[in-house]
């Protein structure tokens, strides 16, 4: 790993850590401002929960949930922080070494006394920590805000964290796979778009597979590996489905440094 | 000892070509002009050698060790100016330059002001904001800011004015001579690399054509001639060693020729002339010839 490379891929990160992080924040505080109210009428709610169609339920997970606790309620709002996390890990993934060589960066960096697999780590270990920098946000504020607007309810700190844990896994799932494809295009002109349809078409695939309750399919979207409605259900994580995001991970990364270290970096043309 | 060494490099992009067979060596403290056209494969040798592309076959050492498996040792001492420059737009220029500056294991900021002052280099604009002429200084001081033993220059010149282009080369020429560092110096302006190379590389269409010093290319291999005269007919000159053989207006034809001048001096003494020139080509006729 190189320390130069390091830093300079954090620093350079840093726009987009406290973006992400404020989007975070106001999701969460924007939708738990309302959980007094909910709350409250907690009958009135699940009354009305009951008459929307069960498929729409299972499209947003909310099957089996209890609205008027605490875990319940959170469990909707961390379903958009996952969206929120999964499309900054996609970004930096399909970013990591494909901005430079769109940018045409790459030649100045490679052209530095380094070799491809401290390029790539220096940038990966920056990439995580960036991540586990607006993990750490979406902690405190979740905590945070669940503490000032629970109006007396209680809930089992312990499955919150272990849901909050379980985003960084999630996201390692969206870099490494971002990575792997961005390697094995030749060359990759917009992040963007490939990030959003990794993000969203995820997220589609899961909730699609919620409504039909096809098995097949939670195989591939983590989305499914990490269901926080299991999660709060459970209060542990779904293992054997997580395995697969986590064996996913590895093999992407192995992938990915494969791939970087025979590389032909694509020059201007 | 031989600083570059390269043995019979090939590398296709897939099925495009990029270089074939290409063999040459550079020597400890010389400046190796290397020319062809655009497209000819003078970056992607320099890219082969900078490992930022592998060969498809053959090798490449320099300092003796083998480029792509001490790469990341051989480029502490390789100074590397790429024929387009690009940097992180946000950067500043002194920010650019103390990242670059970073990876190598000496102290180079004395260095970085000296080498910015010299090309007048404004440190403190951002990247974004500089003309290509100034991004180039940037490239240049980038390039020498670590005091390297090996430059690899690709194309430098381009977007830099006439004046700067002076200042560069005298830069180049003082880290030749004060230093005794080796310079590969690319470039399709064949004016530059008269001034300031020992010796040529000539490339076309991915394969070297011609191997030898500046003097020899233009000295020892070919003669323009020129002769003017009633009746000289094209005819005449349709010998081994003449190449080129045109009408240059009514009375005169002119033509290049390679071999024993004694052969054309005795063609010539049969004949009723009124005038003739043999001369030196420059480089650039030299140049087009390969490319013919």
């Amino acid at each position: 790993m190189s320390a130069t490379i390091y830093w300079h891929e954090l620093r350079s990160r840093t726009k987009s850590i406290i973006s992400w992080s404020l989007a975070i924040i106001g999701i969460v505080l924007l939708y738990f401002s309302f959980y007094p109210t909910f709350a409250n009428q907690a009958a009135l709610m699940n009354e009305m929960m009951a008459n929307f169609p069960p498929e729409l339920l299972q499209a947003f997970g909310m099957t089996g949930l209890d609205l008027s606790t605490v875990l319940g309620f959170y469990s909707f709002v961390f379903l958009f922080i996952q969206i929120c996390v999964a499309i900054q890990a996609s970004n930096y993934g399909f970013g990591l070494v494909s901005v430079e060589e769109a940018e045409l960066t790459a030649d100045f960096l490679l052209s530095k006394p380094v070799t491809r697999t401290q390029i790539l780590s220096g940038k990966l270990l920056a990439a995580f920590s960036a991540m586990v920098i607006t993990n750490l946000v979406a902690w405190i504020s979740s905590f945070v805000i669940i503490t000032l607007f629970r109006n007396g309810h209680d809930y089992d700190a312990g499955i919150l964290a272990l849901l909050l844990s379980s985003l960084i896994l999630f996201q390692l799932v969206f870099l490494s796979v971002g990575l792997v494809v961005s390697l094995l295009v030749r060359r990759l002109r917009s992040v963007t778009p490939y990030s959003m349809a990794l993000a969203f078409g995820s997220y589609v695939l899961a909730a699609f597979s919620g409504m039909l309750g096809d098995v097949a399919l939670e195989k591939i979207t983590p989305f499914k590996h990490f269901d926080p409605n299991y999660i709060i259900q459970h209060g542990a994580l779904d293992t054997p489905l997580v395995m697969i995001s986590v064996v996913v991970t590895i093999l992407s990364l192995a992938g990915s440094y494969w791939l970087y270290l025979r590389r032909d970096i694509p020059a201007v043309s | 000892m031989s600083v570059i060494e390269v043995t019979h490099l090939t590398k296709y992009y897939g099925k495009a070509r990029g270089v074939i067979d290409v063999s040459f060596q550079v020597e400890e403290g010389e400046i190796f002009g290397f020319i062809g056209p655009n497209g000819a494969g003078k970056s992607t040798t320099i890219r082969l050698l900078l490992s930022l592309i592998y060969p498809s076959s053959g090798s490449a050492a320099i300092f003796g060790k083998d480029a792509i498996k001490y790469g990341p040792e051989l480029r502490q001492d390789i100074g590397y100016l790429p024929s387009e420059v690009f940097y992180y737009e946000r950067m500043k220029v002194i920010d650019l330059l103390k990242y670059s500056a970073s990876f190598y294991k000496k102290d180079c900021t004395k260095r970085l002001h000296e080498l910015s002052e010299y090309m007048e280099l404004e440190l403190n604009r951002r990247i974004e904001d500089l003309s290509y002429g100034n991004k180039k200084k940037v490239g240049i001081v980038q390039g020498l800011l670590h005091s390297p033993k090996l430059l690899f220059l690709d194309e430098p010149t381009s977007g830099l004015d006439p004046l700067m282009q002076r200042k560069f080369f005298n830069l180049i020429r003082r880290e030749n001579q004060a230093r005794g560092v080796t310079v590969f110096f690319s470039s399709h302006i064949l004016g530059e690399v008269q001034r300031l190379c020992d010796r040529v590389g000539i490339i076309r269409e991915g394969r070297i054509v011609e191997i030898s010093d500046i003097q020899t290319l233009q000295k020892n291999n070919y003669k323009k001639i020129q002769v003017m005269g009633e009746g000289v007919s094209l005819d005449a000159f349709q010998m081994p060693g003449v190449t080129n053989l045109e009408h240059h207006n009514n009375s005169s034809i002119r033509f290049f020729f390679k071999g024993d001048i004694n052969m054309i001096m005795r063609k010539l003494s049969e004949m009723t002339i009124s005038d003739v020139t043999i001369e030196e080509p420059t480089l650039e006729e030299i140049f087009m010839h390969y490319y013919e």
